[in-house]
């Protein structure tokens, strides 16, 4: 899985979950639409809130916040849905509450989680990055969405 | 001539030859007698003869040709076929495979001669004839041939000169030039002889006239030439020079040169009779620059793989679409009348007619396409059973391939891709899934393994099934090897389920087999599959049992998926169910809803149905209104049949269906999406999962 050790800089997108600070890496950001209308689908896991229908494309749309066991998303003005290419022609579209700015972070401002805690979502992060004052935390898209089967289970 | 546009005709009937060649042959392995087989083998070596001379490609004619030869004395009824023939005829068979491989990528057969084949089989139609000298005279003879024309025959043809040359000659020695003949010798390799014979041509024009050639140009032109030809030039440079002129071609084997010797001299010579030749000389000139510019794109085409991929379609068929288009044509005129009439009085109607009229033609439009685009799954799985008689013998196994279902269709791009992946799985089924014959009597199964490759539709999916009857796959092995190599840690591999284990086997270089044979077993095999497979749209699975094999399926999807379908209502949203499966919509009174082992049925004349409420399976939210009629759509899966109740129907539409993506699990009871006219998606049902 790869990580930020490489001593470059990278853009991501900062966005909010609640009062979190999420970064997600630029390279991956196909598109940041508004929120629309969502289709549900049934029997699906339960972050995933349905599928939307982005010209002409169907992209599956999954809640950050109920991935990692937050309050289901309050929909307001803000709220953005971030169209994620992990893996090519397989878009994915991700809520989020707000979408900030987009910031340059290089990788000695880059601390890796401390491995010790079993807490689950540090899995989905691949490290913290120091934007000033803030605390960002860098979100390792391929855990987040490419799903191991052992997690459906 | 350029031969590359006939490249692509020419390849597409190669392989078709090739490929009956090759079913024939397996027949006859079996029944040496059969008559038919032996005339129809004839034919086809025949044809590919032909065909690869027409086309220059000597080596592959060559090859055919001694073939050719080895049944007609079959046919004839002077040899008997043996098992060794056969053996070589599918070596001949391989060679002439690479020849076309060859000629695929590179429009060049390449330089492989094969004299082993050649000799291998005059060898059998020796021994075959026994002593008969004559005979054995035919099949050497191409050799031969080919053999003369090999050999450095550099000599010069010579050309008799009519009148007027013999004085063009004699003018230019006047006038301190010479005149020389010179024969030009192509390489064999050389694919547009004719291009290369108008650049020596083109290049002598710069220092003389080229006042005579063999053939004639225009036959040259139109390469009607065998592997040189020869010509008379008058120039005042030296020989030197003229032959290093020509050398500098490139794909030329040799130039012979030498002085023009005339024969008797003869005198007049009017001014009338020169301009003629200068004016056929011009003339000369400008057809060969016309036609190396239209080489020279030809030549350029030929340095990457030059084939196309083409789909043979019957006439019929392209018809159909012809006038399926001209109906379209004259469904947009009526709109467009429509519109520029645009009279107030009952544009409903009309409109209306249009639409359906439009309607009705893109439907059977789509039809159309689809049919062309569809090949059957035959052309991919006809030269498995070929490959498995070759396994059989290599591996010392005996083995028998069965094969279903081959004339599925696919899209013509899936058909293109899954051969390779299906021959892997074949391999393996083939190395590592048969025992060994010993093994098989000690376990008291048949000695001979079976080999099973089923395709089928099932719904927008086509299913292919590679199963064998061998040993299955051993988890415990699977899961020592992974522990082993570092795949999983051991505590891993605990809590891991045997499919989990199964999967490991799809991973990048992870192969059981003890020993690396020549068949399979360096590990590249499944996860190539894998990723093939998942790029076309498809999935995998693997079914094993210990002891009584194993079982691939590939599902893969019919691409361009455009049904129809019925939508309806269920709260408020919509779903779409493939008509395909649909057999009737019934309106069922509340009490007529009859209980057995407390799951819902209906009574439809004579057969019961159960009944699905779509609405709990799908967990829409509830609507409150309690209905006193059902509205039940009957399904069918197989020959069960099932009632699904629906809120509301909406009718009938054309839907694209696409895919939801791989991320989202929704265990397959949606087999996609549908953008609606207003933008708006709808889920696709799966009827057989939820049956």
């Amino acid at each position: 899985m790869e990580t930020n050790i490489v001593n470059e800089s990278r853009q991501y997108i900062v966005v909010t979950l609640g009062n979190e600070q999420f970064g997600i890496d630029i390279q991956y950001v196909d598109n940041i639409v508004r929120m629309q209308k969502i289709t549900r689908v049934p029997k699906a896991q339960n972050y995933f809130k349905g599928v939307i229908n982005i010209r002409g494309e169907i992209i599956p749309v999954m809640s950050l916040r109920l991935k990692f066991d937050l309050e289901d998303d309050q929909i307001t003005n803000a709220s953005r849905i971030l169209i994620l290419k992990i893996e090519p022609q397989a878009a994915v579209g991700i809520i989020v509450d707000e979408v900030r700015e987009v910031v340059t972070i290089d990788s000695e401002s880059v601390d890796k989680i401390a491995n010790a805690s079993s807490d689950e979502k540090a899995a989905y992060l691949s490290g913290v990055g120091k934007n000033g004052e803030n605390l960002i935390s860098l979100l390792n898209l391929q855990a987040v969405i490419i799903e191991k089967e052992a997690e459906v289970k | 001539m350029d031969v590359s546009q006939y490249l692509e005709i020419f390849i597409d009937e190669t392989k078709e030859h090739l490929q009956s060649l090759n079913e024939q042959l397996l027949i006859l392995e079996k029944e040496p007698e059969n008559e038919d087989t032996i005339n129809e083998i004839f034919r086809a070596a025949h044809s590919l003869k032909g065909m690869a001379g027409t086309m220059g490609y000597k080596r592959m004619q060559r090859l055919t040709h001694d073939m050719e030869n080895v049944f007609s004395e079959i046919r004839a009824g002077k040899m008997k076929v043996k098992a060794d023939l056969v053996d070589v005829l599918f070596k001949g068979l391989d060679a002439l495979e690479n020849y076309l491989d060859c000629i695929i990528n590179s429009a060049d057969e390449g330089t492989e001669d094969n004299n082993d084949i050649i000799d291998a089989l005059n060898k059998c139609l020796n021994d075959g004839l026994g002593t008969t000298e004559t005979k054995e005279e035919a099949a050497p003879a191409a050799p031969a041939q080919t053999a003369a024309a090999t050999q450095t025959a550099v000599a010069v043809k010579h050309l008799d000169l009519a009148e007027h040359e013999v004085r063009a000659v004699e003018k230019i020695r006047e006038d301190g030039g010479n005149a020389y003949s010179i024969t030009v010798f192509i390489q064999e390799t050389c694919i547009l002889k004719a291009a290369r014979a108008f650049l020596v041509f083109k290049d002598l024009e710069e220092f003389g006239d080229i006042i005579k050639s063999s053939p004639e140009v225009q036959d040259i032109e139109d390469e009607k030439f065998d592997l040189d030809f020869s010509l008379v030039i008058v120039t005042k440079e030296p020989m030197d020079k003229i032959k290093s002129v020509i050398a500098n071609v490139s794909e030329i084997r040799d130039v012979a040169i030498e002085e023009v010797v005339l024969p008797a001299k003869t005198e007049t010579t009017t001014e009338v009779e020169k301009t003629d030749a200068n004016a056929e000389a011009a003339k000369k000139e400008a057809a060969p620059a016309q036609a190396a510019a239209k080489a020279a794109p030809a030549k350029k085409e030929t340095q990457k793989p030059v084939v196309n991929r083409s789909v043979r379609v019957d006439i019929e068929k392209l018809d159909d679409l012809m006038n399926l288009v001209s109906e379209l044509i004259i469904a947009k005129n009526g709109l467009v009348s429509m519109n520029n009439t645009e009279t107030k009085v009952e544009t409903g109607t009309g409109f209306n007619e249009q639409i359906e009229y439009l309607e009705r033609i893109t439907t059977n439009l789509h039809q159309s396409v689809m049919k062309v685009r569809m090949v059957p799954i035959e052309s991919v799985v006809n030269r498995f059973p070929r490959m498995i008689r070759d396994l059989s013998k290599k591996l010392n196994k005996k083995m028998e391939l069965y094969m279903t279902g081959e004339d599925t269709e696919l899209d013509r791009t899936v058909i293109d891709e899954i051969g390779d992946p299906l021959m892997h799985l074949l391999r393996n089924a083939a190395d590592h899934g048969l025992e060994s014959n010993e093994e098989r009597i000690r376990l008291g199964k048949p000695e001979v393994g079976s080999i099973f490759l089923d395709a089928y539709q099932e719904g927008n999916n086509v299913v292919i099934e590679v199963r064998d009857d061998g040993g299955g796959i051993n988890v415990e092995k699977v899961k020592n090897k992974a522990i082993a190599k570092g795949t999983i840690t051991a505590e891993q591999a605990e809590t891991m389920s045997d499919k989990d284990i199964i999967d490991l086997l799809f991973r990048p270089s992870f192969s059981t087999a003890e020993k690396i044979s020549d068949v399979s077993g360096r590990g590249v095999g499944l996860d190539v599959v894998k990723t093939k497979i998942e790029t076309l749209g498809g999935s995998i699975e693997t079914k094993t049992t210990l002891g009584q094999g194993s079982n691939f399926i590939i599902r893969l999807p019919l691409t361009l998926a455009i049904i129809q379908a019925l939508m309806v209502e269920l709260g408020d949203e919509q779903y779409a169910i493939p008509l395909g499966s649909i057999e009737t919509i019934e309106s069922v009174p509340l009490e007529e809803v009859k209980y057995v082992q407390s799951k819902e049925v209906i009574n439809l004349r004579g057969s019961v149905i159960p009944l699905i409420r779509l609405g709990q399976v799908l967990d829409v939210p509830e609507t409150i209104e309690n209905p006193s009629e059902l509205t039940v759509v009957i399904v069918k899966k197989g020959d069960k049949l099932a009632g699904l109740v629906v809120d509301n129907l909406i009718g009938q539409l054309e839907i694209v269906i696409k895919s939801i993506g791989k991320y989202i699990n929704n265990s397959k009871m949606i087999s996609g999406a549908t953008i609606l006219g207003d933008g708006e998606i709808a889920l696709i049902l799966d009827v057989n999962s939820l049956v």
